[in-house]
């Protein structure tokens, strides 16, 4: 691994932080299986006819947090919805090549989504806890479409998700009150609890503090750190200090003005990415020349 | 530079003066509207109330649970236009309004776009179809499958509950109820269907993401959201249906009788008036009056019952948003 290697001082990028894949091995938190990788293989999205993105392949590290940063348009959000398969929620959306996930792929036949999203939660741009409910049945909903009834297990799971999302000393006494009774960066917080209540192996997060200020960033981002240790973390930023600062692996996206479609660019340890990059484009983008 | 800027202090207080006469005028202009609409329905009532104060006197409190209307006796109890117009109007109200949320979960939720579309775009036309042509499919094509088909099956599946043990005809209850639901579906289903859709994407993608099915998405997110904006449908449909009388009169058998099962004939107060005005003078005609007294009195009943429900409904939903 590169975390050795100091970063150059022209950059200007703060260095990454010690890269935590190693502890996805030594330290098996709550989680004795084998950690869950994630491998995209000749990945395509398309909206009706419009290719948006174009034939991805990468393997995704279990345990770790990877970045997709690009410019705006070049199909970060489009990829990263293809893991759970929300892509196909948009109307005429389809999705060609496989995603293996834990051996199996996600894209194949007898597979059902409702599933695949349980075990693949995800974090949205713009918090959207639901505001007819309780943050405590936020938290909740997936533990009921799992088929957990029992009160005193989902209020267990509820407090545990809270706390391992960093908001249940803010709200243990408010969890009567409605998920949107509380300020835009709990609310994001609360949205990541209700992704890791169910237990899922993976989280996915499609730029998960643009909405958010910068101190409310900063806790997410600590959050994102700490996740890795028991979750496979992808996340969608387009702020590069932020890929820097949270992620281990770093994958750059670009549209190609060919096809107009995202192409994968670069992918790797990130700060291989942000101090070595292989490819000009790389480079230009991340020393701020487009984009 | 600075001594320029300082120069121009009173810049700031015109502004503000703009605004204020701007804030006036709008103030007064809105303000006068709100007292003209009060206008029209005191003036409505006081004009109503006035013509039809004879028979008011004459009648009593008891006409309203009277049900002898006879004008050649001098009896003008209306308990039967009321119950036929309560009973007419809110069979009609939940009839659509199931109706009208199920077809619009259908188009928003389901059809893909290439069907919704025509399909919405079609219900939006028949609500443009004016009463005398639902009034005359209401008998020449609705009341004769009531008659030869729908009543005869009802009668001898269900006839041992009384209010299925009839003899269908043309017309009766059932054709009036069934013809005030299919003339405010389309105003039900219009606004559910653009309520329903105006649900946040994302809040339908939060539940998908976290494994629900499309019906527990739908009910735990869409519903809850169109709530209130459903039931505004509701009352614009139900508005229309207590008013509604042409159609109705076309098809209800206009008979001053309890109706004691779904096909008897009956009467609406929109009806008894639509058929008696013309040829009524003196004590009949106070009382025709009283009727489209009581009849507004009873819209005006309805709007302020459904408002407080709408209220309540969504009361929930705004305190939720400030505690
Ligand atoms: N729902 C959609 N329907 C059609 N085209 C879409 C839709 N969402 C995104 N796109 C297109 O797909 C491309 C990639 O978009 P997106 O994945 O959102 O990019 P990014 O997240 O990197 O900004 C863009 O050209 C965008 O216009
Ligand atoms: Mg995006």
């Amino acid at each position: 691994m590169t975390e050795t290697q100091t970063t150059p001082s022209t950059m200007q990028v703060p260095p990454p932080p010690v890269v935590r894949a190693a502890l996805g091995a030594t330290v098996p938190v709550a989680k004795e299986a084998p950690p869950i990788t994630i491998e995209l293989r000749d990945v395509s999205a398309f909206y009706g006819k419009k290719l948006a993105v174009s034939g991805v392949s990468m393997s995704i590290r279990a345990h770790s947090v990877t970045a997709l940063i690009g410019p705006s348009g070049c199909g970060k959000s489009t990829l990263i919805r293809t893991i759970n398969r929300m892509h196909e929620f948009a109307p005429g959306a389809r999705v060609e090549g496989s995603i293996i996930v834990d051996g199996v792929n996600i894209y194949g036949p007898g597979i059902d989504p409702a599933r695949v999203r349980q075990r693949i939660g995800m974090v949205f741009q713009k918090p959207n806890p639901f505001p007819t409910m309780s943050i405590a049945d936020n938290v909740a909903a997936g533990l009921r479409f799992m088929g957990i009834r029992s009160k005193s297990e989902l209020r267990d799971r509820v407090e545990s998700a809270l706390k391992r999302a960093a908001l249940w000393d803010e709200v243990k006494n408010d969890l009567k009150k409605p998920g949107i009774a509380i300020s835009g960066g709990q609310q994001q917080r609360l949205c990541i609890a209700r992704a890791i209540a169910v237990e899922p192996d993976i989280v996915l997060m499609d730029e998960p503090c643009s909405a958010l200020d910068p101190i409310a960033t900063l806790k997410i981002e600590d959050l994102m750190r700490e996740l890795a240790r028991d979750y496979t973390i992808v996340t969608v930023t387009h702020n590069m200090q932020q890929a820097a600062r949270v992620s281990d692996q770093t994958a750059f996206m670009l549209m190609d003005p060919g096809d107009l479609a995202g192409h994968l660019v670069e992918y790797g340890p990130t700060s291989d990415i942000f101090t070595n990059p292989k490819d000009s484009r790389t480079e230009d983008y991340i020393s701020g020349r487009f984009g | 530079m600075t001594t320029r800027d300082l120069s121009r202090p009173r810049r700031p207080s015109s502004l503000q003066n703009r605004l204020q006469l701007g804030d006036w005028t709008f103030r007064t202009l809105t303000g006068l509207a709100g007292l003209v609409a009060m206008a029209v329905i005191v003036g409505a009532f006081y004009e109503l109330g006035s013509q039809a104060w004879p028979a008011i006197k004459h009648g009593g409190i008891s006409v309203l649970w009277d049900t002898s209307w006879n004008p050649g006796r001098q009896e003008f109890g209306v308990g039967v236009f009321v119950i036929g117009t309560l009973i007419t109007s809110m069979f009609a109200l939940v009839a659509a309004t199931i109706i009208a949320v199920l077809v619009s979960l259908f188009l928003v939720e389901v059809a893909p776009g290439y069907i919704s579309r025509p399909v919405s775009y079609l219900i939006e036309l028949l609500a443009a179809i004016p009463s005398v042509v639902y009034g005359l499919w209401g008998i020449f094509v609705m009341g004769v499958f009531v008659r030869d088909h729908f009543g005869p099956v009802v009668v001898s599946t269900f006839g041992w509950i009384p209010i299925f043990d009839g003899t269908p005809l043309i017309t009766g209850l059932f054709s009036a109820c069934v013809i005030l639901t299919v003339m405010i579906l389309p105003t039900v289903m219009a606004v559910s269907r653009d309520v329903i859709a105006a649900v946040p994407r994302s809040q339908r993608e939060g539940l998908m993401a976290l494994g629900a099915t499309r019906w527990e998405m739908i009910r735990l997110t869409v519903l809850p959201y169109a709530r209130s904006g459903v039931m505004g449908a509701a009352i614009l449909g139900l508005a229309r249906a207590v008013g509604e009388t042409l159609a109705v009169t076309l098809v209800i058998g206009n008979s001053v009788r309890i109706p004691d099962n779904i096909f008897s004939p009956a009467y609406t107060m929109a009806s008894v008036i639509a058929n008696q005005f013309p040829e009524a003078t003196g004590l009949h005609q106070s009382a025709l009056i009283e009727v489209a007294l009581i009849l507004l009195a009873i819209t005006f009943i309805i709007n302020i019952v459904a408002r407080l429900l709408v209220w309540k409904v969504t009361g929930g939903h705004r305190a939720v948003v400030q505690e």
